[in-house]
């Protein structure tokens, strides 16, 4: 190697690691001044790290009005939500990805199109079919509409595609019913992909907003987002509290990232190459 | 494949639709009934508290003339044709400097970049509304130590769009520089070696190999970061709450208002229609510019 070819070497390094700050730096910050007592959270001259450690602020989080409620609710939906999508998605990815039936394609070009149709535009006739269904304001409001996902099936379907047909085969010949099949050796056989979704729809519906705010006007089922945006409409934002709100509502999608990261990586790049 | 179906076995045609039986019924009764409703409302007057009447083509000429809605029909294309070009600009350079096993700590380096992907928007809003404060951020705190002139990150029109913009990226660059860092990876290595031998510069080859290769990446890339900055909603309300003024108000919060809380459930209907034609138009756009047709085979 030269030494431009080193120096070049060196400068990707230090660009790399600039921008790791510029991309930390804030969730850092959040964090840190979450542990600073009320009265030193403005204070100048400021410091980057708390002079007072203090879990007061979380204290008053966790105290205030329905936050524990507004968690558990969020836990709830999330929870269930993610068990409903992965069920429901990979049935439908088994079914486009191994069996041959009229519309197939259609179907499939269908459900991939429903991408092209997100809630954004459609949140008043969703809003007035939630109330013909008696589904508004309960949780179940959020967690049924939209737990078909586009992405999901295309993850299932594309993974699906590459299992063996022979043991399929093989167990058709033994007589095996289609379900039994699907449950005794399609989902052993899908476990990644599972994983990979569960993953996907846990996040997503810990940090949706729009769905619930459509759903629900009821205090106590509102979802943790919700919450933070209501606290952040306040004309006097209390800031120490919502930093300790936020921090809570951040660390499960990280605990869950750092745990499962192999999954989010290869249901990222599923989409990506196949294109 | 085809001989072993046998023709009329009632299962093999039965038992996929039973599979794809719940996903078809929630798509049909919350994404397409409700597509075909929206355009049937776009053609009415309707609220919750105002009788259902038909009102022809009055919806859309009454938007012609809607100052508000084209602010935040502006604001949005503006934001959306920026954040577009930016992420792909920025999650491109990130995958190309952490795709070649040349960073130490590569590994570490994409799960860091990728964390702010994993934050709700909501909370993101928050984190750089603290950051960006006037009187009491960081930033600007920074900023007066070493005398400079605090900017007004998010009281000052043009500056508060900027900041959504740069915000945006910075949430969602770590999301497509996955996806790029899988199409790079795809490319096979001999081509830049036989290229290297034929004395082609790195630039040279940058053109001529990477981003021939990575076309249907890039095309991905585009058409999800497109509908989501159509989509975008969640970071306003809680970074500027669409303000100062109209400044930073997109269509999406406009149809928000106008339905739930003036209650005009068919004129903010029309708005829709004209969201959806838009993502339809551009996606299409897309589609043709990178001269790919869609293949998810």
């Amino acid at each position: 190697m030269n030494n431009k070819q080193s120096k070049f070497l060196v400068i990707q390094h230090i660009i790399v690691f600039l921008l790791a700050i510029f991309c930390l730096f804030p969730v850092i910050w959040v964090l840190l001044s979450s542990f600073k007592p009320q009265s030193e959270l403005f204070k100048i001259p400021m410091t980057f790290f708390p002079k007072n450690w203090s879990f007061s602020n979380y204290v008053a989080a966790l105290s205030y009005g329905s936050f524990t409620r507004y968690f558990s609710n969020t836990l709830f939906v999330a929870v269930v939500a993610t068990v409903i999508t992965v069920l429901i998605n990979i049935m439908s990815g088994y079914a486009l990805a191994k069996y041959i039936f009229p519309g197939r394609n259609l179907i499939f070009t269908i459900m991939i199109g429903t991408l092209m149709i997100p809630l954004q535009v459609i949140m008043i006739p969703i809003f007035l079919q939630l109330k013909r269904f008696g589904m508004l304001n309960s949780l179940w409001g959020i967690i049924i509409p939209p737990a078909a996902t586009p992405t999901g099936i295309f993850l299932a379907r594309q993974y699906m595609v590459n299992l063996p047909n022979s043991m399929i085969e093989s167990a058709r010949i033994d007589g095996a019913k289609e379900f039994f099949i699907f449950t005794n050796i399609i989902i052993p056989l899908s476990k990644p992909i599972i994983a990979t979704i569960a993953i996907f729809s846990f996040m997503w519906r810990w940090n949706d907003y729009l769905w619930p705010l459509i759903v629900i006007t009821d205090n106590d089922k509102q979802t943790l987002q919700q919450a933070l945006a209501n606290f952040v409409g306040q004309l006097q934002i209390n800031w120490s509290s919502l930093l300790a709100m936020t921090t809570i509502s951040i660390i499960p999608v990280i605990v869950v990232f750092l745990i499962f990261q192999k999954y989010f990586m290869s249901g990222i790049t599923t989409g990506a190459v196949k294109g | 494949m085809k001989k072993r179906t046998q023709k009329g076995n009632f299962h093999q045609i039965l038992a996929p639709i039973l599979f794809l039986l719940p996903n078809l019924l929630i798509f049909g009764l919350f994404i397409i009934i409700p597509a075909f409703q929206g355009l049937r409302l776009s053609f009415m007057k309707w609220g919750v508290f105002t009788p259902k009447q038909f009102v022809g083509l009055d919806n859309f000429k009454n938007l012609l003339s809607d100052e508000v809605f084209w602010i935040t029909f502006k604001n949005t294309i503006v934001y959306s044709i920026s954040t577009v070009i930016c992420l792909l600009i920025s999650s491109l350079v990130l995958a190309l400097l952490l795709s070649r096993n040349k960073i130490k700590g590569e590994k570490a380096f994409r799960a860091t970049f990728y964390i702010p992907a994993l934050i709700s928007l909501i909370a993101v809003g928050i984190a750089w509304r603290f950051i960006l404060g006037d009187e009491m951020g960081i930033i600007n705190y920074v900023l007066r130590e070493m005398n400079f002139n605090p900017v007004s990150w998010l009281t000052n029109g043009t500056m508060a769009m900027l900041s959504v913009i740069i915000v945006t990226v910075w949430a969602q660059s770590g999301y497509y520089m996955i996806m790029f860092i899988a199409g790079l990876q795809a490319i096979p290595i001999e081509l830049y070696e036989a290229a290297k031998i034929d004395g082609a510069s790195a630039f040279a080859s940058f053109k001529r190999i990477t981003i021939p290769m990575l076309k249907s990446t890039i095309l991905v890339v585009l058409v999800l970061a497109t509908i989501q900055s159509f989509k975008a909603y969640e970071l306003i309300v809680t970074m500027t709450k669409g303000g100062p003024g109209y400044a930073t108000k997109f269509v999406v919060q406009q149809v928000y208002q106008v339905a739930f809380i003036e209650d005009r459930f068919g004129y903010a209907s029309s708005m829709s229609m004209v969201l959806m034609i838009v993502i339809a138009i551009f996606t299409l756009i897309q589609f043709k510019a990178t001269g790919k047709e869609e293949s998810y085979e």
